[in-house]
């Protein structure tokens, strides 16, 4: 049964408006369909459906309509990314009917007071600043974020939907089931990492093939070379192997938490008799999530969006390159504003490459763009790419797709 | 002898309302992004129990959704379109299906024992209330 405190229940009755009475309505269907007890305050949100391309004009007026009836958000929110550059759209091959749908999806956020009034687009809110602290309970929906706030932070979410997580972000409130409890967030899968991984599309392709025998398990891992604080200080792209294990386990399957000894906050080995895998061979992985395709007409990197260290990394592989094939990289605006400041965007232009911010093309109208065939080196990249963008996809290592922007030429050998 | 009453539930609400119309009974859950078509409120899905028919004012009582959370504004876009079901009754809800009926006012109820429901019966929600009239052939 779920107790609601009198607030919650005014709040339900509509006492606080039409836009607050939705929302509660929404939080207190989820709460008694998955049997939470009570109500928990949120620190933060960060929401997502906002592609236009996904939501469609449904979506669309939904969402003013939500606004128009006053919905405004009482905790800090965060915006998954957009479909297209909201300043470049033009440069990515959008149509301007599109670009003003995407503004006005954007437009809908603004009024309900997502990011301040000012939304930063991105699937990595914890890469500008929206880090929870451990034990915190938040309300997030991106799945890849999901992953990396329970898993790296320690704070406490479910995954949301879309209208969950703005009703979340309207009542402050989100249900006490699943995983803000400590029940749901035992290790039920052991993982132990027979592989080694050398390169940053190595911990995306173990992340494949654990998702996908996973599910919606929480796999514990052995014998990741990342358990240190040591390593962390050696590593400039520790955080970016954990994103990127989280994201391809979050794609391929449903996970939403991983334990990581010395890494996750609360991780704790599992009991003996839990299902263990033994992973030796990451080959399955990228093979896996690769259609046998022969050229390639775009290279995609930053799914999820890239850090600063991932932009210097790909900077130093494309340095003096001349690619053929667009290689667009897609990352958050103000790390990109960033890496324009260390020289990084010059470097990756020079050769030919575009870094993009707030857009993904995992839910682009990427077939409308003209590409058929997209190089990627990011484990839920390629899923998306398939499955919604409905493109064949490349997963290879990131050495791989430059080679294949260079070349316009994918051989699964190379990977 | 004939039995006229009706059979009573008490159903646990998703989203509160009253509304009233002729069952359609799906054995099989529903998926609306790519199941339904959103303009014309019929099922596309191929092989589904329901295939080739329309949604719009009846009262659609289904095991649970499926599919993609999209879904929900499927949902939303039958309503905003007037091709909305009056009322739906699942088994086991889950956040789909369930946020679409909270943003599109479509009345929801739970928990209800679907299968004593038939396609054709004359189903009337009210809040927790769920009423079902068995229709006979009147000859």
């Amino acid at each position: 049964m779920l107790h609601l405190t009198p607030e919650e229940t005014a709040w339900l009755a509509g006492d606080a408006g039409p836009a607050v009475k939705r929302a509660m309505e929404i939080v207190v269907a989820l709460g008694r369909i998955y049997g939470a007890g009570r109500l928990v305050p949120v620190e933060s949100v960060q929401i997502s459906g906002v592609s236009y391309r996904n939501i469609g004009d449904a979506g669309l007026d939904f969402l003013r309509r939500w606004a128009d009836e006053g919905a405004r958000v009482r905790v800090p929110t965060t915006l998954n990314p957009t479909a297209m550059d909201m300043a470049d759209w033009l440069a990515q091959g959008f149509t301007a009917e599109f670009a003003a749908k995407q503004v006005d999806v954007v437009d809908a956020f603004v009024r309900m007071g997502v990011g301040e009034g000012a939304p930063v687009p991105t699937c990595t809110p914890y890469l500008i600043g929206n880090r929870p602290p451990p034990g915190a309970h938040i309300a997030w929906a991106e799945s890849s974020a999901v992953a990396f706030a329970n898993s790296v932070l320690g704070a406490r979410t479910n995954r949301e939907g879309g209208p969950g997580a703005i009703a979340a972000a309207i009542t402050g409130r989100t249900g006490a089931y699943g995983l803000h409890l400590d029940a749901a967030r035992l290790p039920t899968h052991r993982v132990e990492v027979a592989v080694s991984l050398n390169e940053l599309s190595d911990y995306s392709a173990l992340g494949a093939i654990v998702g996908q025998h996973a599910s919606q398990g929480v796999p514990y891992f052995e014998g990741l070379p990342l358990t240190s604080v040591d390593v962390a200080e050696r590593d400039s792209l520790w955080e970016e192997k954990l994103k990127a294990l989280g994201a391809a386990m979050a794609a391929t399957g449903a996970v939403a938490l991983f334990h990581v000894e010395g890494v996750t906050p609360e991780a704790s080995a599992p009991p003996d008799g839990v299902d263990a895998l033994v992973v030796r061979d990451l080959a399955p992985g990228y093979a896996e999530l690769s259609d046998p395709v022969t050229e390639i007409d775009l290279v995609w990197v930053g799914c999820p969006h890239a850090s600063l260290h991932e932009l210097a990394l790909i900077a130093e592989r494309v340095r003096g390159k001349a690619l053929r094939v667009p290689l667009w990289v897609t990352c958050a605006r103000p790390v990109r504003a960033v890496a324009r400041e260390q020289g990084l965007v010059d470097v990756i232009e020079a050769a030919g490459g575009r870094i993009f911010a707030d857009a993904c093309m995992a839910i682009a109208p990427v077939r409308d763009l003209g590409f058929r065939a997209v190089a990627t080196p990011s484990a839920k990249g390629a899923t998306y790419l398939r499955n919604l963008a409905r493109v064949a996809a490349c997963f290879g290592t990131l050495s791989a797709c430059v080679e294949a922007a260079v070349t316009g030429r994918w051989s699964a050998e190379d990977r | 002898m004939k039995d006229n009453s009706p059979l009573r539930y008490t159903a646990r609400v998703i989203k509160s309302g009253i509304a009233a119309g002729e069952a359609l009974v799906s054995p099989d859950p529903i998926g609306f992004l790519g199941g339904l078509e959103g303009t014309t409120g019929v099922v596309t899905e191929r092989g589904h129990p329901l295939e080739g028919q329309c949604v719009a004012g009846k009262v659609l009582v289904f095991p649970t959704g499926k599919g993609s959370t999209v879904g929900s504004y499927v949902l939303y876009q039958l309503a905003a379109e007037g091709l909305a079901p009056a009322a739906l009754i699942n088994a086991e809800s889950e956040p789909i299906v369930a946020v679409g009926a909270i943003i599109s006012d479509i009345p929801m109820v739970d928990q209800v024992p679907i299968a004593e429901i038939q396609t054709g019966d004359y189903v009337r929600v009210e809040d927790d209330r769920v009423t079902v009239w068995k229709v006979r052939p009147c000859c």
